[in-house]
C-alpha cells in the first residue's frame, strides 16, 4: 500500500525544509529551534539551583552565578516563552483551525524564523563571549554603566528576536481577518483562535517598545548618549517604564495562548460546549488591553511616584476579572460533563490549579504595601514561575500532546505520558511552593550565598527540580520514540471538534484539506457530536435485544 | 479590481511638499533644542515628533487612502502610544506632590 502523502513527506531534502514556506514545517522548525533553547536555559537551572543547596555558594564563583541566572532568565522568556506558542502551535494550527490552506504572508513567516534564530545566535554568541549577568531584566544603570559582560550583543539578539515575534503577530492578524472558511464567523472561531489574536495585537503594538528600549541601552553604552545614566541627564527609572510596558504584556504574550489551549482541552475531555464562549472570548481581548495599563507594579520600590503605584495597582486587580472569568468558565464546563482523565486533560487540570495559585499570589504583589515586603524576594521568583511553567508550559505541555497526534500522525504511549504529567506536577510544587516560603521569610532573589536558616527551603526546591527535570526528560524519551515506533493516528483520534480534527488528515496534506471546508456549526458541538455517537451505538445493541 | 489594495498613486508635487514640510518642522525641532521653555521642552519636543510622523504615515505611507482597517491599526500605534506617555508621566508628574523628608 502507497504511503498517503502529506506534509512531512511531501518532500524530504534539507532545503525543503529549509526553504519552506508551509506554515505547519515552519512550526516544526519553530519547535525544535524553541527546544533547543529550552535545553539550554534549562541546564542552567540546574546548575544554580544545585549552587544554591548549600548556604555558601560554593559550586559556582558569584560571576558565573550571575551569568547563569541572566541566561536561564534570557532563554526561556525571550527564546521559549514567548514564541512557544504562537510560533510552534499557532503557526501549525490557526490556519487549519480557521479552514485555511496557508497563513497570508507565507514568506514573511519564513523569514521570521530566519530572524528567530539570527537573534537567537546573537545570544548564544553573548554566552560563548563569557555570557551576560544583568539578569533578564537588564536594569539600568547597571546594565548602562556597570556591567563588564556582553550587555550589547545580548540586548541586539533580543532586539532583532523582537521583529520575529512581530512578523507572527501580524501574519496572524491579517489571516484571522482574512483567510477564514465560509462559514467560519467571528463567533464560531475556536478559543485557541481568540486567544492567538489576542497575542498577537500585543506582539504587534507591545514588541517595537521593548526593541527600541534594548536599542537605546545599547546606544547609551555604546556611545554615552543620555537617556538612562542621571550624570548625562537621564533617569534609570525610565527604562524600567519603558522595559515594563513591553515586558508585563509580554506575561500576556506567554499566558494567552496557554489560556486558548486549555479552552479547547477542557471541552474535548469534558465532552461539552465552553461555558460562556463568548466571555472567554471577550476575557481574551480584554486581558490583551487591560494588560498594557499595570506595567508599573513592578516599579513600587523605585522613585516611582505613590499616585502612579495606586494607579498601577488598582488597575492591576482590574486585570484579574477577566482571568477569573476564564477560571470560572472553565470549572463550570467541567461540571456536569463526562471528563476523561487522558493526558492533555491531566496537563490542563494541573493548569487550572497552578495558574489560580500563580494569580492570587500576583494579587498579593500588587498590593502595595506588602509588595513593600514581598518585592525582589523568592515570593516573587514563585510567583511568576507558578505563572509561566505552572500555567504557561503545562498548557503548553498540554496542547502538544492533545496536537501530537495531529501534527505528526503518531500516538504516544498515554501510560508513560499521564505518569511523567504526574511527575512534572509534583516536581513543579515541590521545587517552588517552598520559594514562596522562603521568600515571606525574606530570602532575597538573586543571591547565592544565605542565611543558614533558609537552606532547607533551597534543599527542597533544588529536590523539586530534579523531579521536574526527571518529567521532562521521560518526556525526551517517548514522544520522539512514538515518532519511530507510535501507532499510526487516526485523523480524530480523541475524538474531537474543530476543521483540523474533522476535515482533514493526520498529518495533513500540504495544502491543509483536500476539499476547502464549509463551516456549518458552532464551535465546540460536542452534545450534537455525543448524540451521533450514542445514535450509532445504540441501533447496534438495540439488534441484540 | 480588489478594492481593498491601495492603488492609488500621489503626485510628486504632493510630495515635494511634504518633504519641504518635513525639513521645515526639522529645522524648527533643531531651532526649538537651543531654547529653554522649561517644562514646555518636552511638550512642544513631542508635538513636532506628533506632527511630523502623521504627515509620513498620511501621506508617504499612503494612509490617506488606505481601508479602514488599515486606518484602524495605524490609530491603535498612536493610542498605545498615548497610553504610554500617560502613565509614564503619572510617574513623572507627581512624584513631587508627596514631600520628601529633608536629608539628614
Amino acid at each position: 500500500m502507497t504511503e498517503q502523502k502529506h506534509y512531512i513527506n511531501a518532500e524530504t531534502t534539507v532545503k525543503s525544509w529549509l526553504l519552506t514556506v508551509d506554515h505547519k514545517r515552519i512550526a516544526i522548525l519553530y519547535l525544535l529551534s524553541v527546544v533547543g533553547f529550552f535545553i539550554l536555559g534549562g541546564t542552567a537551572a540546574i546548575l544554580f539551583r544545585l549552587d544554591l543547596m548549600t548556604p555558601q555558594g560554593d559550586l559556582l564563583a558569584h560571576e558565573t552565578y550571575n551569568k547563569m541566572f541572566t541566561m536561564h532568565g534570557v532563554m526561556m522568556v525571550f527564546f521559549f516563552l514567548v514564541p512557544v506558542v504562537p510560533a510552534v502551535l499557532g503557526n501549525f494550527l490557526v490556519p487549519i483551525m480557521i479552514g485555511a490552506r496557508d497563513v497570508a504572508f507565507p514568506r514573511l513567516n519564513l523569514a521570521s524564523w530566519y530572524i528567530f534564530i539570527t537573534g537567537g545566535l546573537f545570544a548564544l554568541a553573548a554566552l560563548v563571549l563569557g555570557g551576560v549577568d544583568t539578569g533578564w531584566t537588564f536594569y539600568t544603570p547597571y546594565s548602562s554603566t556597570y556591567a563588564n559582560s556582553n550587555v550589547i550583543l545580548t540586548g541586539l539578539g533580543v532586539f532583532v528576536a523582537g521583529f520575529a515575534s512581530i512578523l507572527t503577530g501580524v501574519n496572524f492578524i491579517v489571516t484571522i481577518h482574512k483567510m477564514r472558511a465560509p462559514g467560519m464567523t467571528w463567533f464560531r472561531l475556536p478559543l485557541f483562535i481568540w486567544a492567538q489574536y489576542a497575542t498577537s495585537i500585543i506582539m504587534v503594538l507591545g514588541t517595537p517598545v521593548i526593541a527600541i528600549t534594548l536599542l537605546l541601552l545599547v546606544l547609551e553604552r555604546a556611545f554615552h548618549i543620555g537617556i538612562f545614566d542621571p550624570a548625562l541627564g537621564g533617569d534609570p527609572v525610565l527604562f524600567q517604564h519603558l522595559f515594563w510596558f513591553y515586558s508585563h504584556p509580554a506575561v500576556y504574550i506567554m499566558i494567552l495562548p496557554g489560556f486558548g489551549i486549555i479552552s479547547e482541552l477542557i471541552a474535548c475531555f469534558s465532552r461539552k460546549n465552553v461555558f460562556g464562549y463568548s466571555f472567554v472570548a471577550f476575557s481574551s481581548l480584554a486581558i490583551a488591553i487591560i494588560g498594557f495599563f499595570v506595567w508599573g507594579h513592578h516599579m513600587f520600590i523605585t522613585s516611582q511616584s505613590i499616585y502612579a503605584g495606586l494607579i498601577f495597582s488598582i488597575l492591576s486587580f482590574i486585570i484579574a476579572v477577566p482571568t477569573a472569568v476564564k477560571i470560572f468558565n472553565w470549572t463550570a464546563t467541567l461540571y456536569k460533563g463526562s471528563v476523561e482523565f487522558r493526558t492533555p486533560m491531566i496537563y490542563a487540570l494541573g493548569f487550572i490549579g497552578l495558574f489560580l495559585v500563580g494569580g492570587l499570589t500576583g494579587l498579593f504583589l500588587s498590593s502595595m504595601g506588602l509588595d513593600v515586603h514581598l518585592h525582589d524576594t523568592y515570593f516573587v521568583v514563585a510567583h511568576f514561575h507558578y505563572v509561566m511553567v505552572g500555567g504557561m508550559v503545562m498548557a503548553f505541555l498540554g496542547g502538544l500532546h492533545f496536537w501530537w497526534p495531529k501534527m505528526f500522525g503518531r500516538t504516544y504511549n498515554q501510560g508513560c505520558a499521564v505518569f511523567t504529567a504526574i511527575v512534572i506536577f509534583i516536581g513543579f510544587n515541590l521545587t517552588f511552593f517552598p520559594q514562596f516560603i522562603v521568600g515571606y521569610l525574606g530570602m532575597p532573589r538573586r543571591y547565592h550565598v544565605y542565611p543558614e536558616e533558609f537552606q532547607i527551603f533551597h534543599i527542597l526546591s533544588t529536590g523539586g527540580a530534579s523531579v521536574l527535570g526527571f518529567g521532562y526528560l521521560l518526556m525526551f524519551c517517548y514522544l520522539p520514540y512514538s515518532l519511530i515506533k507510535g501507532k499510526k493516528a487516526t485523523a480524530n483520534p480523541w475524538p474531537a471538534t474543530g476543521l483540523e480534527w474533522e476535515q482533514t488528515t493526520s498529518p495533513p496534506p500540504t495544502l491543509n484539506f483536500i476539499h476547502d471546508p464549509v463551516v456549518t456549526e458552532e464551535a465546540y458541538a460536542y452534545a450534537k457530536k455525543n448524540e451521533e455517537f450514542y445514535r450509532q451505538a445504540i441501533p447496534a445493541e438495540s439488534k441484540d435485544v | 479590481m480588489n478594492d481593498q489594495i491601495d492603488h492609488h498613486i500621489s503626485p510628486i508635487r504632493t510630495y515635494i511638499i511634504v518633504f519641504m514640510a518635513l525639513m521645515v518642522f526639522t529645522g524648527i525641532t533643531v531651532w526649538v533644542a537651543f531654547q529653554d521653555l522649561g517644562y514646555l521642552n518636552t511638550f512642544v519636543a513631542v508635538t513636532i515628533a506628533v506632527i511630523k510622523a502623521t504627515i509620513v504615515a498620511w501621506y508617504f505611507m499612503h494612509l490617506k487612502s488606505s481601508a479602514k482597517i488599515t486606518r484602524v491599526v495605524a490609530l491603535a500605534g498612536v493610542i498605545w502610544l498615548i497610553v504610554m506617555f500617560a502613565l509614564t508621566m503619572s510617574d513623572y508628574a507627581a512624584r513631587s506632590w508627596i514631600p520628601f523628608p529633608d536629608p539628614w
